[in-house]
């Protein structure tokens, strides 16, 4: 029940630090899945993007789902992923009414401008983080710039580059297995 | 029966969109041409407010075009329909991962993956550095938000100094600094 109760919590307190969509969520969930509780690495958590990317739904429920699998199964699953909603049903309902008067303030404007320069402070650092884990030796280098610039240059789909890596990967592992 | 078909809507779109939560933002367009639940233009800000609020930003926009279309109840059956698919397939495959764990092609797949995977999150990385700190503009010069820049690295130097700082003081470090400074 504990464990439960806690999967919920750590991913309440995560989807309510995200502003924007589930990158934003990187360094929250570093602090606290992997940092804090300890749940996962930092190597489990690009699997799980890789995963997020190719596979339906949004992004920050894929990831919670798949962590609350691994501590605590199908139940842990579901109560990771509840925790990680429940901010936004809470909040957007709060707003809902007076959501479209408040967003013409000048100083929420202002606000909401400094607070997305801070989560690009905080995602940069994240993924530096995760350069270090996740990308070794010269090979793998290659391999992280050419997804970089055909994602963010050509408009590659990440649904192709995933599906291409793990046709590489399986012909790596054939040509492993052969030699 | 509003609430069915605000369930089946939303389910379809879960299941179908693939790549994060801006992935669900052509089926909301289709969603707002077929029924009357929103308009284009409560999208658009729909899309804005989602953007500076907590939480992902797919589940916000389901949540508020659910309250939208159907009060409350209807933001929580939204809400709900939208990451159902996600969670019986991510239960499904993090199932088969951990079985597989040690396998050595599961190993040499995810050896490609991983580059790959910080690669698409370098990519995603360059869009929130654009947003943050780049305008429509004539020149380079003109189009960097000097200001927002100015306010980024202190934001990088104190958190830099103080390494265990929390998130969230550098987020309200990032607020006051945006009213401040008038971004």
């Amino acid at each position: 029940m504990k464990k439960y109760l806690a999967l919920f919590v750590s991913f309440f307190k995560v989807g309510i630090l995200t502003f924007g969509g589930g990158y934003a969520m990187l360094p929250m969930l570093q602090r606290e899945v992997v940092e804090r509780r300890g749940w996962i690495t930092e190597e489990q958590i690009l699997d799980c993007y890789a995963i997020g990317q190719c596979t339906p739904g949004v992004i920050a429920v894929n990831t919670s789902t798949y962590v609350g699998f691994l501590q605590g199964g199908a139940l842990g699953a579901v109560c990771a992923t509840l925790g990680v909603i429940f901010p936004s049903l809470l909040i957007i309902s709060a707003l809902a009414s007076i959501i479209r008067r408040i967003s013409h303030f000048d100083a929420v404007r202002h606000a909401f401008a400094g607070i997305r320069v801070a989560v690009s402070v905080l995602v940069l650092q994240a993924k530096l983080r995760l350069w270090k884990k996740g990308v070794k030796g010269p090979a793998a280098i290659g391999v992280w710039l050419a997804a970089l610039v055909l994602s963010a240059f050509f408009g590659v789909s990440a649904v192709w580059l995933v599906g291409a890596a793990i046709v590489a990967g399986l012909v790596l592992a054939w040509r492993e297995a052969k030699a | 029966m509003i609430y069915l078909q605000l369930f089946w809507e939303f389910f379809k779109t879960g299941l179908f969109a693939v790549g994060g939560g801006l992935a669900t933002i052509p089926f909301l367009y289709d969603m707002s041409a077929r029924y009357s639940w929103f308009t284009k233009e409560e999208l658009a800000n729909m899309l804005a407010i989602s953007e500076s609020t907590p939480g992902p930003i797919g589940i916000n926009m389901a949540t508020y075009a659910g309250i939208n279309a159907a009060g409350l109840p209807g933001g929580v059956v939204a809400t709900l329909a939208l990451v159902l698919p996600s969670v019986i397939i991510m239960i499904l495959i993090a199932g088969a991962m951990e079985r597989f764990r040690d396998n050595r092609i599961v190993g040499s797949v995810m050896k490609v993956l991983r580059p790959v995977s910080v690669g698409l999150i370098a990519s995603a990385t360059l869009t929130v550095l654009r947003v943050a700190y780049i305008q429509e503009g004539t020149d380079l010069l003109a189009m960097i938000k000097w200001p927002a820049l100015a306010l980024g690295a202190v934001i990088l130097a104190v958190n830099l100094k103080w390494k265990k700082l929390h998130p969230v003081v550098l987020i309200a470090i990032g607020a006051a600094g945006g009213i401040a400074l008038g971004l």
